[in-house]
């Protein structure tokens, strides 16, 4: 049988270095960007131009600034915000895989009320929800916790009264900040819902057979084998709602949730009629926060990614 | 496990592993199988062979019920595989329960199909601590013992993506024995494997084998299925055209199909 590396005709070829050819680095005359050392001067001077309005335009009155924006309400008002983004991320993520396993679960009542209420939370603007919330009392004035319909049962067991165990006043529990913290978390579900489904849709469905196979159930399937894999898919779209949340709590300023961060920002300009430096106080905030946030999504990443700080993964990743 | 129903008695010899009876599968209009009567011995190792859609990896698919038959019967140790048989009716099991027939069956995928998120000791052990319930000092011992048997002691905390292909079939292999399984399916294992790893799978298959353990093999290996196979089977449009032993069917085919089969592949 004749190898496919041997020619037919002449003698085997066998490669080795060949150590008196010379193999001296390549050195040559680059080629030189003058249009992008003008572009580059150009945005400079207009970075000067911003730096020097920064410091010489009044309206900013930085010594204010920095006296308000630690102050003792505006610290609170952080904690507010920071607390409602976690919260609301954290129903909105649970509500989130309880619709997308309802949306595939292939019970047509589980897949329409899952669609509905993603096509209605993510209908309507978070504003208006929260606005929405605010006023829930005018519809319930008080919560009761009991059989449903338990009016018309014991009319029909021809009893009187009812079957409530349990009552609180609507204002007492939808309060400013629970109000918003529901909407905000309702609306965040429907989002997470659709987020946590491509997830679970990404992973392959040998995943799913081999884990069958097994003997695993299908709930341990999904909690041990397919959602911990949809981790990698979902991480980073929820970071990014995490931190367009964070940036949303502002709106509770609008239910009105009066201990928000913007809200007490905004307080102080209007009573101080110093608008401008409250407002930059607020887009401080937020960056710093957002900052901090960004750090935290980069060690979750990196804590559903076992593997992936692989030699495999160094090299072709750095081979592009 | 879940108690024995009134089914009938396993057809076939007594000393029968796995019984298919009259099996069909239809994914719509398409019948891909059309009619399956096999028996498979205790410590017998049947190939199965023929070109691709002729419907034998969907019979494999069918004996642990990953695919519902459409028409038919297949028992597995006894036990009437993804129904209970109870006053003259059929009832589908339940979903626990028929986990609960697939434990006691081993399954090795042509894509391997390791879980990425897990080490190869993860992987191994998480079927038997998370369904089994050993506890995971015992798993982790006894996953060791596999990874020494199938030539990889030393692999346990690396990722399946650090693997080679036909590294990462013998974990799998390992992931399928883990739960002492009485019986191993094979869909295709070597196939998608470069040339120069087909062996050292299939020498972790050859030890299996003379160990005793009862196997369906799905395969293109001829070699594999003269040497190591008790049993040939040779399928073709959903039906079973030949079988045998492996040195009758492939020296001595009787089938015009057949022929022409194997004159391709050997």
């Amino acid at each position: 049988m004749s190898s496919p590396n041997q020619p037919a005709d002449g003698p085997r070829k066998v490669q080795t270095p060949d150590p008196d050819r010379s193999a001296a680095p390549i050195t040559a005359v680059p080629v030189r960007y003058p249009e992008r050392w003008v572009a580059a001067g150009f945005i400079l001077l207009l970075a000067a131009m911003f730096v020097h309005m920064l410091f010489t335009n009044d309206a900013f009155d930085w010594p204010f600034m920095f006296e308000n924006m630690f102050s003792e309400p505006v610290v609170r008002g952080v904690w507010v915000t920071l607390s409602a983004t976690l919260l609301s991320m954290a129903i909105g993520v649970v509500l989130g895989i309880v619709l997308a396993v309802m949306r595939l679960s292939g019970n047509p009542v589980l897949v329409s009320v899952s669609w509905l209420y993603t096509w209605f939370f993510r209908g309507v603007p978070r504003l208006v929800l929260a606005v929405l919330f605010g006023n829930l009392a005018i519809l319930y004035s008080t919560i009761e916790l009991g059989v449903p319909f338990d009016t018309y049962l014991m009319a029909a067991f021809g009893l009187e009264g009812d079957l409530r165990f349990f009552e609180i006043d609507a204002r007492t529990l939808l309060s400013g900040y629970t109000a918003g913290l529901l909407a905000l978390s309702l609306s965040e579900g429907a989002y997470m819902a659709e987020i946590i489904r491509a997830g679970l849709q990404s992973v392959d469905r040998g995943q799913t057979e081999a884990a069958q196979a097994l003997g695993m159930s299908r709930a341990k399937v999904l909690w041990r084998i397919t959602l911990p894999q949809a981790m990698r898919v979902v991480i980073p779209p929820t970071g990014n709602e995490t931190i367009a949340m964070l940036k949303d709590t502002a709106l509770l300023a609008y239910v009105p949730v009066t201990i928000e961060l913007f809200y007490q920002l905004q307080a102080i300009g209007t009573r101080s009629y110093q608008i401008f430096p409250m407002l930059v106080a607020a887009c401080l905030w937020y960056l710093a926060i957002t900052s901090v946030l960004m750090v935290g999504q980069y060690f979750v990443e990196r804590r559903f990614n076992p593997g992936q700080n692989s030699v495999r993964n160094r090299v072709v990743g750095g081979a592009h | 496990m879940a108690e024995i129903p009134e089914s009938p008695v396993t057809p076939g010899a007594p000393d029968a592993l796995v019984v298919a009876d009259n099996v069909h599968k239809r994914f719509g209009r398409l019948e891909v199988l059309r009619g399956i009567d096999l028996t498979v011995k205790r410590g017998e190792v049947m190939c199965v062979v023929g070109p691709s859609g002729s419907g034998k990896s969907t019979f494999l698919r069918c004996v642990n019920h990953l695919e519902k038959l459409s028409a038919g019967r297949l028992w597995v140790n006894g036990e009437l595989m993804g129904y209970r048989q109870k006053g003259g009716r059929l009832h589908e099991l339940r979903d626990h329960e028929i986990a609960a027939q697939r434990r006691d069956i081993g399954m090795v995928f042509q894509r391997f199909n390791l879980f990425p998120h897990l080490s190869v000791l993860g992987n191994i052990i998480e079927a038997p601590v998370q369904v089994k319930r050993v506890p995971r000092a015992v798993a982790t011992e006894r996953a060791m013992e596999l990874l020494e048997k199938v030539g990889l002691p030393d692999k346990a905390g690396a990722y399946p993506e650090q693997l080679s292909g036909g590294q990462q079939q013998r974990v799998a292999i390992a992931r399928a024995l883990a739960m002492e399984p009485s019986l191993m399916l094979f869909d295709e294992p070597t196939s998608a494997l470069d040339p120069e790893l087909v062996g050292e799978v299939l020498d972790v298959m050859r030890d299996l084998a003379e160990g005793g353990m009862t196997m369906i093999v799905v395969t293109h290996e001829m070699g594999f299925a003269r040497e190591v196979g008790d049993s040939l089977v040779f399928m073709d449009g959903g039906v079973v055209v030949e079988s045998g032993t492996p040195t009758d069917v492939l020296t001595d085919p009787q089938q015009e199909r057949t022929q022409a089969f194997l004159s391709k592949v050997l």
